[in-house]
């Protein structure tokens, strides 16, 4: 099996950080937006560049994402930034009306996605951002994996007409996909093939799922591991060739299983080529205070869980 | 300035349209419609700098958003006299495969609508963004917004008014309809608004009050002095005080007529009281 290599831990957001900086200086229409996070979303670099075209908003993402709207209005592609449960839940009525309803040019830039947020608790946590993001009509919805892939997500989404939802973390994790690699929006990556269980992952989860088909190779068990970054389009092509080949799956995200990326898998696996199917993912519930490490272990967001899935999940097969 | 009696002449040709789609469908909200009558046609007609041929972007042209859009049927009408679609097109008011749905959206192409607005409190943010990039693009021309009093009780108005005072945004004119109802009786017994020039000027805007908001002459000047104070560091406010149902004796001064459709009898009559003056559509 392909194995590949932590070139070394970064955060996610620092990504976008990085994307939103390089595009500052690459696309004059690109403006930033942020609801009083500029720290926390990494997107300082672009702000002391660019000050005529960042706007500090204050806490008032209801007005963020209204203005970011109505700044597509002349040709301006704004990326708004606050932390993911104030993207979403807080602003879904803006992003639905202002948004996505009238097809506006917004990227939503969403940090410190599902648990890892940590300390600060549920209040601050999201978990169902994905599924109130998919649901809506137009709506791309991008997750990234590590470092890497959210710079080149960050950039690709500027060159996309359309609503986007980026969705990325708090915490560092580990960066191993190539350095300014491709990014195609609604394709999915085969990261390693194999013929036993496919595991589908996306996030930071994708690694976790790495280290699972590692641990399933050393007991002679063959995991293909499908990098979705795009839940949504979905790359349904990509997972019915797999499943057609290892005849059952396992999804990994950092999200409820209602309404996330596992929820999209089995919808099209239901449609197209009905397959046992095993969700790593929270079981819908709040998230609470705690470490991230600790977090992951509690909810079971970890290889260790997605190897005992597949496992599970192989012995399903007719 | 274009003949003021062929303004008041689409005013009554625009009420007529008011009344009529509202009644094709059973449906709709003609009170606040027939209240900013004179608003939106001293706009569309005599105000702003704009273009038929619609281009999405609006650069290098005056742009208006309406916030408050349940008075779509006023909105169309105008529209469509200024010829941004054809005016047998209102025929299809809130009809099944429309462009013209019950509230305005870009989401089926009608030209003139460059934004969805229905759930309220929005629109000023909107034409905040929409002003910010006219900036941004060296851009000279003007931003209006429409809304009503009460959508002043959504919370996101007050995020924007804080944000367009503190930011300077100057190009922006966002004028309220005060005519004192919504939907469940007058804005005093809903959730009363207090002093609104006071609020506004307490969030660091210029407030033009237009007391006479159904006569046209007394709404070109305020519109015309609202402008006179745009471009020095502050947005600008028109408090429009209008007459809810303007125009239909029947409906006039009452919240009864927010959301309901006039029936036969009662369309006759709101027909007698303006007269055809452009030809219906």
């Amino acid at each position: 099996m392909k194995t590949y290599t932590n070139t070394g831990n970064k955060d996610t957001r620092s990504g976008f950080g990085a994307g939103l900086e390089e595009l500052g200086n690459s696309n004059e229409n690109v403006v930033a937006l942020c609801a009083d996070l500029t720290g926390s979303l990494k997107m300082n670099a672009f702000a002391d560049a660019h000050p005529d075209r960042f706007f500090q908003v204050g806490i008032a993402e209801a007005n963020m994402m209204s203005i970011a709207a109505g700044m597509t209005i002349g040709g301006k592609i704004p990326f708004t930034g606050t932390f993911a449960n104030f993207s979403t839940g807080r602003v879904y009525d803006q992003i639905r009306q202002s948004i996505a309803y009238s097809d506006k040019n917004v990227k939503i830039c969403a940090s410190h996605s599902g648990l890892t947020l940590g300390e600060d608790g549920a209040t601050h946590q999201i978990l169902e951002d994905i599924g109130l993001m998919k649901m809506l009509p137009g709506m791309t919805v991008i997750n990234t994996c590590d470092f890497n892939q959210t710079k080149a997500a960050t950039l690709a989404i500027a060159d996309h007409h359309g609503p986007v939802y980026l969705r990325f973390g708090r915490p560092k994790v580990a960066n191993f996909t190539p350095e300014n690699g491709e990014f195609k929006i609604g394709k999915a990556v085969i990261l390693t093939e194999g013929t036993d269980v496919t595991i589908v992952a996306t996030g930071h989860l994708v690694w976790e799922a790495l280290e699972a088909a590692k641990a399933l190779n050393e007991k002679g068990i063959s995991a293909e591991v499908i990098n979705i970054h795009t839940i949504k389009p979905l790359d349904e092509e990509a997972i019915i060739n797999s499943v057609k080949k290892t005849g059952c799956i396992v999804t990994a995200e950092e999200h409820n299983y209602m309404g996330g990326l596992g929820e999209s898998v089995a919808r099209t696996l239901a449609q197209h080529t009905p397959t046992p199917q095993e969700f790593v993912a929270t079981q819908d519930t709040f998230g609470e205070s705690g470490t991230p490490e600790q977090l992951l272990e509690k909810y079971g967001l970890n290889a260790e869980n997605i190897t005992l899935k597949a496992e599970a999940v192989i012995k399903r097969k007719k | 300035m274009a003949d003021i009696q062929h303004l008041k002449d689409l005013v009554s040709q625009v009420r007529r349209d008011i009344v009529r789609q509202v009644h094709a469908v059973n449906s709709g909200h003609p009170g606040g419609s027939l209240g900013c009558t004179e608003f939106i046609v001293a706009l569309y007609n005599e105000i702003m700098d704009h273009d038929p041929s619609f281009q999405m972007d609006g650069k290098n042209q005056d742009l208006f958003f309406l916030s408050n859009g349940h008075i779509s049927p006023v909105f169309y009408s105008v529209l469509a006299h200024a010829g941004y679609f054809p005016k047998e097109e209102l025929n299809t008011f809130r009809k099944l495969n429309s462009r013209l749905q019950g509230h305005p959206t870009t989401h089926e192409g009608l030209p003139g609508v460059r934004i969805a607005s229905g759930s309220l409190g929005q629109g000023m943010s909107v034409g905040i963004g929409a002003a910010l990039t006219k900036k941004l693009n060296g851009d000279d021309k003007t931003v209006f917004t429409l809304h009503g009093d009460g959508e002043l009780q959504e919370g996101q108005i007050w995020e924007a008014a804080m944000y367009a005072s503190a930011n300077h945004v100057d190009n922006l004119i966002a004028t309220i309809d005060v005519n004192g109802q919504q939907i469940d009786g007058s804005t005093d017994t809903v959730l009363t608004l207090g002093d609104l020039r006071k609020k506004f000027e307490a969030f660091g805007w210029n407030v033009v009050t237009v007391s006479k908001g159904n006569d046209m002459e007394s709404v070109i000047a305020g519109i015309k002095e609202a402008i006179s104070l745009s471009r020095k560091r502050t947005p600008i406010c028109i408090l429009l005080h209008t007459v809810m149902g303007h125009g239909v004796d029947f409906m006039m001064g009452s919240h009864e007529w927010h959301g309901i459709a006039p029936n036969d009898e009662q369309l006759a009559e709101a027909l007698k009281q303006n007269p055809e003056t452009l030809g219906d559509y």
